[in-house]
């Protein structure tokens, strides 16, 4: 089987001015039809959705000791209803004083494993790379690149409650 | 059977199928002779592509991809007789395909077949390598377990070094803030979807290219491709010597396939598919996530790095290489094409895989990491059960070291042996090293008292081979 193609009279330009027409004319139409369908395909995909700061209560006041850091989990800012455990994240949390706590991000700084904190060596250490960081999140020793970061934390009517945030990305 | 001969007659003359399949199967290749079963590897790639997507679907159907959901429809699938068994096969067709487009590709490299005319064979190939480690990748990543979730927030960390846009693109890989409901879809989307659709293309360009330009016929010292007279002197080969793809080639095409996918369906049958880690619960801090085999040697590439080079290899390594495989049949793109006469391209490939594997082998060691589950010493090693020894013995578990430091056996293997330590430093010099800290040993600075430290001392200075020397006579007794 073979395909013709439609030879153009040579001498006639006002058909090759049209079919020339006519071409831009369909790749324009198409451009558009694909423009509208692209658009607000990618713009969903690229698009970040934006959750608001919330703060999550962790634990009463009472429920920690003075010195020692344990870890909590509390739920994200708006989660999709799917999200199932995976709406949890992990907290060091330490409480300082009477009412001072700190909370630092479980996300080791060099590449995001989880650390560990360990009572008897006053230590975080990360299992994936052997990264080491002191009590109060400062780089010990190993490839992370800066301190443990920290999430907001406040004590609001008896309540310990920290600010649920995006995961620190270290850039 | 006259009825099925004349549907067929019917069908084939709607249609005209008899028409290009029959040549297209029995098309000329040329004669293989002693290279034949090197030409397999392609086909068999391509036939592991079908299991996978035959596997992939199946699987789908009962798979739910939702952040809460996934680990409970893959506990579900794994707990039934086939279910089991196709989850096996698709794991196994997984580090199947890693190997063998591999293999294929380095056949290509070394036989020359990526130069004239067959460049965009290449160009289409490298495309295709790239498709398949995303699909590994993300594969492991949906079985949505504690390693597939730690593994997106790696992926994310890693993509966040990147200049400028390094913190969108990690949050975009995160589908938000943190890792959650939106996350694992995505990744459904790109490896069921997206990817696919991609490999599909490329597998149909890849393959017509192969039929336009000709199975390339095994090299040849002296066989110099020119390009200008290449085209006329294959078409004149294949009119001398071609014999028909089907059945002469095509055999061992299929001879292969089959033990290949016999082989995979084996596999699982009595190994089984990866078992499935803990739920993706982020906090489950107890996780040490580590890639799929295919990955170690790149993960210890990266774990080795120099610190100030990390940044640089993570984004600079692949965009390097990609620029490398798509600049060498643009740039060698004629000349010789026997490895006997090019002697780099051995070297080059001879290089790869040696490193592949011994970069493979060290990130299954992953020596870097602190053994983190090292129980506290037995009495068998530390010899006491009371005094500054044992206590010693106790606080060098409690205090961390013994994550990175082995004594007889016990530890970690990030930092030296301790088990003569004994012999090898004096209390004095053990104790600088304790306080001050190295590179990769946290400074003790502040975080021992003189009791622990004075136990921590003795039970190390008891670490010899030898007893102890014993107190030397003072001057003048004999």
């Amino acid at each position: 089987m073979s395909l013709e193609v439609t030879r153009e009279p040579e001498s006639d330009p006002c058909e090759g001015n049209r079919r020339r027409f006519l071409s831009r004319l369909s790749i324009l139409l198409g451009s558009i039809a694909g423009a509208v369908v692209a658009i607000p395909s990618l713009a969903f995909l690229l698009g970040l959705r934006k959750t608001p700061r919330i703060w999550r209560t962790v634990g009463k006041l009472e429920d920690f000791e003075i010195g020692s850091t344990v870890k909590v989990a509390f739920e994200d800012s708006s989660p999709l209803p799917w999200s199932g455990v995976t709406a949890q994240t992990a907290a060091w949390l330490r409480r300082v004083s009477q009412d001072q706590f700190i909370a630092f991000s479980v996300d080791c700084t060099h590449l995001g494993c989880p650390v560990r904190w360990l009572a008897g060596a006053n230590l975080f250490m990360c299992p994936c790379h052997g990264g080491v960081y002191y009590a109060d999140g400062t780089v010990a020793s190993g490839p992370p690149p800066r301190p443990l970061r920290q999430y907001p934390v406040r004590v609001e009517n008896g309540e310990v409650q920290i600010l649920a945030s995006p995961l620190p990305i270290t850039t | 059977m006259q009825i099925v001969q004349r549907i067929w007659n019917w069908f084939d003359e709607v249609t005209g199928v008899s028409g290009w399949l029959i040549p297209l199967a029995k098309h000329p290749v040329p004669p293989a002779r002693k290279s034949a079963w090197f030409y397999v590897l392609g086909s068999a790639t391509l036939f592991v592509f079908i299991v996978q997507v035959v596997t992939g679907i199946t699987l789908a159907s009962a798979y739910v991809p939702s952040a809460g959901q996934a680990y409970h429809t893959l506990a579900f699938i794994s707990s039934t007789r086939f279910g089991h068994i196709v989850r096996g096969i698709h794991a196994f067709g997984a580090s199947a395909m890693v190997i063998l487009i591999g293999v294929h590709a380095i056949r290509v490299y070394l036989f020359g077949a990526y130069k004239y005319p067959r460049q965009m064979g290449w160009l289409t190939g490298v495309a295709l390598l790239f498709l398949v480690l995303g699909m590994a990748f993300t594969g492991q990543l949906l079985r949505w377990d504690q390693t597939g979730f730690w593994s997106v927030v790696v992926a994310a960390e890693q993509a966040g070094r990147t200049p400028f846009i390094g913190n969108w693109l990690g949050h975009f890989i995160l589908a938000g803030d943190t890792v959650g409901g939106a996350t694992l879809s995505r990744f459904f989307a790109l490896h069921v979807f997206f990817i696919p659709a991609l490999i599909f293309f490329f597998i149909g360009f890849h393959l017509y290219l192969v039929i336009r330009n000709g199975i390339s016929e095994p090299p040849k010292v002296g066989n110099v491709v020119e390009p200008k007279t290449y085209r006329s002197w294959y078409k004149e080969l294949l009119d001398r010597e071609g014999v028909p793809f089907w059945p002469d080639a095509a055999w061992r095409d299929a001879l292969f396939g089959l033990l290949v996918i016999a082989t995979i369906v084996a596999l699982a049958i009595t190994i089984g598919p990866p078992v499935l880690g803990k739920p993706p619960d982020p906090s489950i801090i107890e996780a040490s996530p580590r890639p799929e085999w295919y990955f170690l040697w790149y993960y210890a590439v990266l774990s080795l790095s120099p610190r100030w080079a990390e940044n640089y290899i993570i984004i600079l390594g692949p965009a390097i290489l990609i620029v490398v495989l798509i600049l060498l049949p643009l740039v060698a793109y004629k000349g010789e094409r026997s490895p006997f006469k090019r002697p780099w391209a051995f070297g080059i490939v001879g290089f790869i895989v040696f490193m592949i594997a011994y970069f493979g082998s060290v990130g299954h060691v992953a020596p870097w990491s602190p053994r983190m589950n090292a129980p506290p010493l037995p009495v068998s090693v530390v010899g006491e059960t009371s005094g500054p020894v044992a206590d010693g013995a106790r606080v060098f578990h409690d205090k961390g070291c013994e994550f990175c430091h082995k004594i007889s056996g016990y530890g970690g293997i990030r930092g030296p042996d301790l088990t003569y330590a004994g012999d090898r430093m004096t209390p004095e010099q053990m104790e600088t090293r304790i306080y001050s800290g190295a590179p990769n040993m946290p400074s003790y600075n502040n975080n021992i008292t003189q009791q622990q430290l004075s136990d921590l001392l003795a039970f190390l200075s008891s670490r010899r081979r030898r007893p102890a020397a014993p107190v030397p006579l003072t001057a003048g007794t004999k």
